[in-house]
């Protein structure tokens, strides 16, 4: 008997081994094939254009040499273009499954909620009202993303946060912010309709390399902070008690993931404005690639930089006007929240 | 059989807000046996239990486990020699019964260390155990009560502890049910010699299933020893307020309470 159930146990063992590895097999291959993905995309974006040039030119311009036409088109239009749209979106697909993983509810992005409106309206703000410098905006943006968010958290407090209360209230917030934003954009005369563009909706026209620069740093610094915290983050799905018993200490795990999401947030958005709901996105399409188990963290960084990219691509060529990023992912996201919203109305649960 | 872990609960007092749930209470809880705490609605069971696994910080006294205050321990430490499970846990939506009673496994992995074969066992004992292996690929949404609070007990098993703290495990679950979970608790104490403290609604279910059973009113302990000592007509009156007869149930040789109510009297 007790043989029995000691074969019994380790034949389970050896399923569960199996059944987990095969898991982990097919998320590293989907982690890698987006990789790979991302790459063909940032190797396209960088040689087609309104001129073609061929990919020895393009690796030239990357690796310093003179090449007539391109080094000013690839190096110094299309390169930091493609690389903040890839990072932009690294740091959107992250800090938007982060806050969707933590308050269990697809709806609760940081684009949702009122994050970015917040860095968004401070950037414009920044620059628009007080003529700031590049650091100096991207402060500000971070700092009004924290205080966004702590707002929300407050205001949505009554013994515990529900997910419902704060979606509404951040939903409220992030109107009032938007207004800002268009106030801002109002007062400033020699402010183009481009630029405008940024702080609506989120674009990357004219991007230049010191706009790179802090959001590279940022998801350098934030985002391994980030990862390291995923097990404890997948441990509070399971509610605040239970992650607790599990040896989580909840209270600070939940401190370091929301600075650090807010960071990333804020960073990319002070560089290329509120890329409409590409961290709204990201985390629900990495979810239906992956599957179930396992954390989303990566995947979703990763579908956050490829729709960003794919968007802006799209974006300048494939209408017959140029239009901002934003104006795309906003044309993809929209239809989403709507059937998430009607989902949930369906289901009459609590969202 | 395991190593015995002495639990013990010293001039405790615990609150929300300004309000004094427990007052200067002592308890100590003998290992190895199954301890169950009883009380009226709101009398502070499960918030005795949120605060002997840390979830609520004292506001005077300790907890004490192996001579250490458990507000004290390392998190990760406290979590594999004391589980708990919590009276509603919250289960991500789409995740599978073997992921949930995997997730069981967190306080003995370091943020680095990959899964090792301890790990898959542990999950595949807890999965034995608990009559879940039928259900491992499944997802927990699925699930019918009495299945889901198997997997949750699953969970607490695959954690590994010595002692296991539980809030009215039985729950929402009909009285079939509530029978397994109980038997199921008891073959563990049993033949892994594990500590169990449970809060339990049902009085009759808890002077059955305990070693030692305790009555809590008013933040204090009235009585505890075992249940023939604690289920009397007199404390029944105590606690609940309620006139009741309490009689040998002829199965357990345990004390039963019927209650006594103002109508269908012969």
């Amino acid at each position: 008997m007790r043989l029995e159930r000691a074969v019994g146990v380790v034949t389970t063992a050896q399923a569960i081994r199996n059944s987990r590895t095969h898991r982990a097999f097919r998320r590293r291959s989907v982690v890698g094939l987006l990789v790979g993905v991302i790459v063909v995309g940032f190797a396209v974006t960088l040689m087609v254009g309104q001129t073609f040039y061929p990919p020895a030119d393009v690796i030239g311009v990357i690796f310093g040499q003179d090449v007539p036409g391109a080094t000013f088109s690839v190096g110094r239009l299309r390169l930091p273009r493609a690389s903040l749209a890839i990072l932009a979106g690294l740091c959107f697909g992250l800090g938007g499954v982060t806050f969707q993983t933590m308050l269990r509810n697809p709806l609760a992005s940081p684009d949702i909620i009122g994050i970015s409106s917040g860095a968004s309206a401070a950037a414009a703000f920044a620059i628009v009202t007080l003529s700031l410098g590049d650091t100096a905006v991207s402060v500000l943006a971070i700092a009004a993303g924290l205080a966004v968010a702590l707002l929300v958290y407050v205001l949505s407090f009554k013994g515990g946060v529900a997910g419902t209360r704060l979606i509404l209230i951040g939903i409220g917030i992030a109107a009032m912010l938007d207004s800002i934003t268009a106030y801002s954009l109002t007062q400033a005369a020699e402010w183009d309709l481009q630029n405008a563009m940024r702080w609506l909706t989120g674009s990357l026209n004219g991007t230049s390399w010191s706009q790179v620069l802090p959001v590279f740093i940022a998801l350098i610094v934030l985002a391994p902070v980030l990862v390291g915290q995923s097990r404890n983050l997948a441990m509070t799905q399971l509610g605040d008690d239970t992650a607790s018993a599990l040896g989580v200490r909840v209270e600070r795990s939940r401190l370091i993931v929301i600075i650090t999401a807010v960071g990333l947030i804020a960073f990319a958005t002070a560089a290329a404005g509120p890329i409409a709901f590409v961290a709204f996105l990201s985390g629900p399409i990495a979810s239906r690639i992956v599957g179930p188990g396992g954390s989303l963290l990566v995947p979703s960084a990763l579908v956050g930089a490829l729709l960003v990219l794919v968007a802006d691509f799209c974006g300048q060529y494939a209408f017959g006007t140029r239009l901002p990023v934003g104006v795309v992912t906003g044309v993809l996201g929209a239809p989403y929240l709507i059937y998430l919203i009607i989902r949930t109305n369906r289901a009459g649960s609590s969202l | 059989m395991s190593i015995e872990h002495s639990l013990l609960i010293e001039n405790l007092t615990l609150g929300y807000g300004d309000r004094t749930v427990i007052d200067n209470l002592d308890l100590p809880v003998p290992p190895g046996q199954v301890t169950a705490i009883v009380g009226a609605n709101a009398c502070g069971k499960s918030t005795l239990l949120r605060s002997m696994s840390r979830l609520l910080a004292p506001r005077a006294g300790r907890v004490i486990l192996d001579g250490r205050s458990v507000h004290r321990m390392p998190a990760k430490q406290l979590a594999r020699t004391l589980g708990l499970l919590p009276q509603s846990p919250v289960a991500p939506e789409g995740i599978t019964v073997a992921d949930l009673v995997g997730r069981g496994r967190n306080p003995h992995q370091g943020i680095l260390s990959r899964w090792s074969m301890a790990d898959d066992l542990a999950v595949a004992d807890a999965l034995e155990a608990t009559a879940t292996v039928s259900l491992a690929d499944r997802s927990v949404d699925e699930l019918s009560g009495g299945q889901r609070q198997r997997v949750w007990i699953a969970m607490a098993l695959a954690q590994q502890t010595d002692l296991l703290l539980l809030d009215e495990p039985t729950t929402f679950l009909d009285v079939s049910h509530q029978i397994e979970v109980l038997d199921l608790l008891t073959d563990l104490n049993r033949t892994r010699g594990t500590t169990i403290v449970m809060v339990l609604h049902d009085l009759n279910l808890a002077a059955r299933y305990a070693d030692h059973l305790v009555a809590l009113t008013d933040g204090q302990v009235y009585a505890r020893g075992t249940p023939a000592e604690v289920l009397t007509e007199e404390g029944v009156r105590a606690v609940f307020g309620l006139n009741s007869h309490v009689i040998i149930d002829p199965t357990s040789g345990k004390p039963l309470m019927l209650p006594i109510g103002r109508h269908h009297m012969v």
